[in-house]
């Protein structure tokens, strides 16, 4: 019955494993972009808090001082604080 | 000004490195200086692959530690005079390199070459950093079957937080997806994902698609990069990448499967 399995073959082809992959990789790799996108609510208040605590002490201006959470690969996240310190501020 | 490009993927042995080779010496064919580096520390290749494994001498770490110049570590190639290659060392511990001295190497070989084409160890740790760090290009390298799909597109991500071009807030890094090991047989079957389906994932534009090819593994036997084998249908699809690199639009071949005729069928071509 080489015709009537041409037909079936033709139909099943609608769910292919190829099609399975490829609907896979679009949920995964959605969900994936999103959490790298991803910035908490909570860090730009946070990021005030810290420059008030360190403006107590020291003279931080805006320019010398980052903030940055960074996602290192999937499950580990970094918390990075970047502070100049200029000279004359070194703790003594 | 050099162009750097990076041959990355994430995920291992998808053809990072028979890419490299093939891109690098086919640019050379046209003329351009260039020079290829092996970024995969403690597991070098790429000199096996180029054919030039008996001419190492020095090594990129014994460059970076300043125990032997630029000139005394890079090899030129035999075939063509105007492709160097830089292996990468056997032994060494991987941290040899940083952002730093990288930098430095890659300065003063932008000195005498138009591109400087870096192999990158496979996975997403440092070593694969350092290989996309001052990259102005990125040849993400991709077969059609999931995790290497799904690794590339992590790739993607790390080149767009964590290259110099990101920190420094310049120009992204110009992305390009080659497929490699593609058989449109088996996309016929739906047994593979096809250019169409993995291009829809990623988004970033099409630079090759290579079919899987037995040229390939001949290729690595002899030690002369595939695309030297002009009749074969890898060889011609790293050359047709060579001519979009540089330019110009060129139709993509090998997408469908090969029909066969009644006389191949009969002598079981
Ligand atoms: N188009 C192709 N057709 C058939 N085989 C291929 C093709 N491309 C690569 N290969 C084979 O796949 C294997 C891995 O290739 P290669 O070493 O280039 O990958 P890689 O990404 O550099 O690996 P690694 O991550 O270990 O550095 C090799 O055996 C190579 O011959
Ligand atoms: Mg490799």
């Amino acid at each position: 019955m080489a015709l009537l399995d041409y037909f079936l073959r033709k139909k099943e082809k609608q769910v292919t494993t190829a099609s399975k992959a490829k609907e896979r990789l679009q949920i995964i790799v959605a969900h994936e972009r999103n959490n790298r996108n991803k910035q908490p609510d909570y860090l730009p208040q946070l990021t005030e808090d810290i420059l008030a605590v360190l403006r107590k002490y020291i003279h931080v201006s805006d320019e010398s001082f980052s903030i940055n959470l960074d996602n290192k690969d999937g499950d580990l996240n970094v918390l990075e604080l970047n502070i100049e310190l200029h000279d004359e501020q070194k703790a003594d | 000004m050099a162009r750097i490009i990076v041959v990355t993927s994430g995920k291992g042995g998808v053809g990072k490195t028979t890419s490299s080779a093939a891109i690098g010496l086919g640019l050379a064919l046209k003329g351009h200086k260039v020079v290829l580096i092996d970024f995969d520390i403690g597991l070098r290749n790429l000199d096996l692959i180029m054919g030039c494994e008996r001419r190492v001498v020095y090594d990129f770490v014994n460059v970076i530690n300043g125990e032997a110049t630029l000139n005394q570590a890079l090899i030129k190639d035999k075939r063509v005079s105007s492709l160097s290659i830089l292996p990468a060392s056997q032994t060494r511990d991987k941290d040899a390199l940083n952002k730093e001295n990288v930098g430095k190497v890659l300065e003063e070989l932008g000195e005498t070459y138009d591109y400087i084409i870096c192999d990158s160890p496979a996975g997403i740790e440092a070593g694969a950093m350092m290989a996309l760090y001052y990259a102005d290009e990125a040849i993400v390298t991709t077969n059609p079957e999931v995790s290497s799909v799904r690794d590339s597109d992590r790739i993607l991500g790390m080149l767009a937080s964590r290259s110099r071009r990101a920190e420094l807030g310049l120009e992204p890094i110009k992305e390009h997806l080659l497929l490699t090991r593609y058989s449109p047989k088996r996309v016929e079957e739906g047994e593979m994902l096809s250019v169409e389906d993995v291009e829809d994932i990623l988004s970033i534009p099409l630079l090759g698609v290579i079919p899987e090819s037995q040229a390939v593994l001949k290729a690595s036997n002899a030690g002369e990069p595939v695309i030297l084998d002009t009749e074969s249908d890898a060889g011609k699809a790293y050359q047709d990448v060579i001519d979009r690199l540089l330019g110009e639009t060129v139709e993509f071949r090998f997408l469908v499967a090969e029909k066969k005729g009644i006389f191949s069928r009969m002598f079981g071509g």
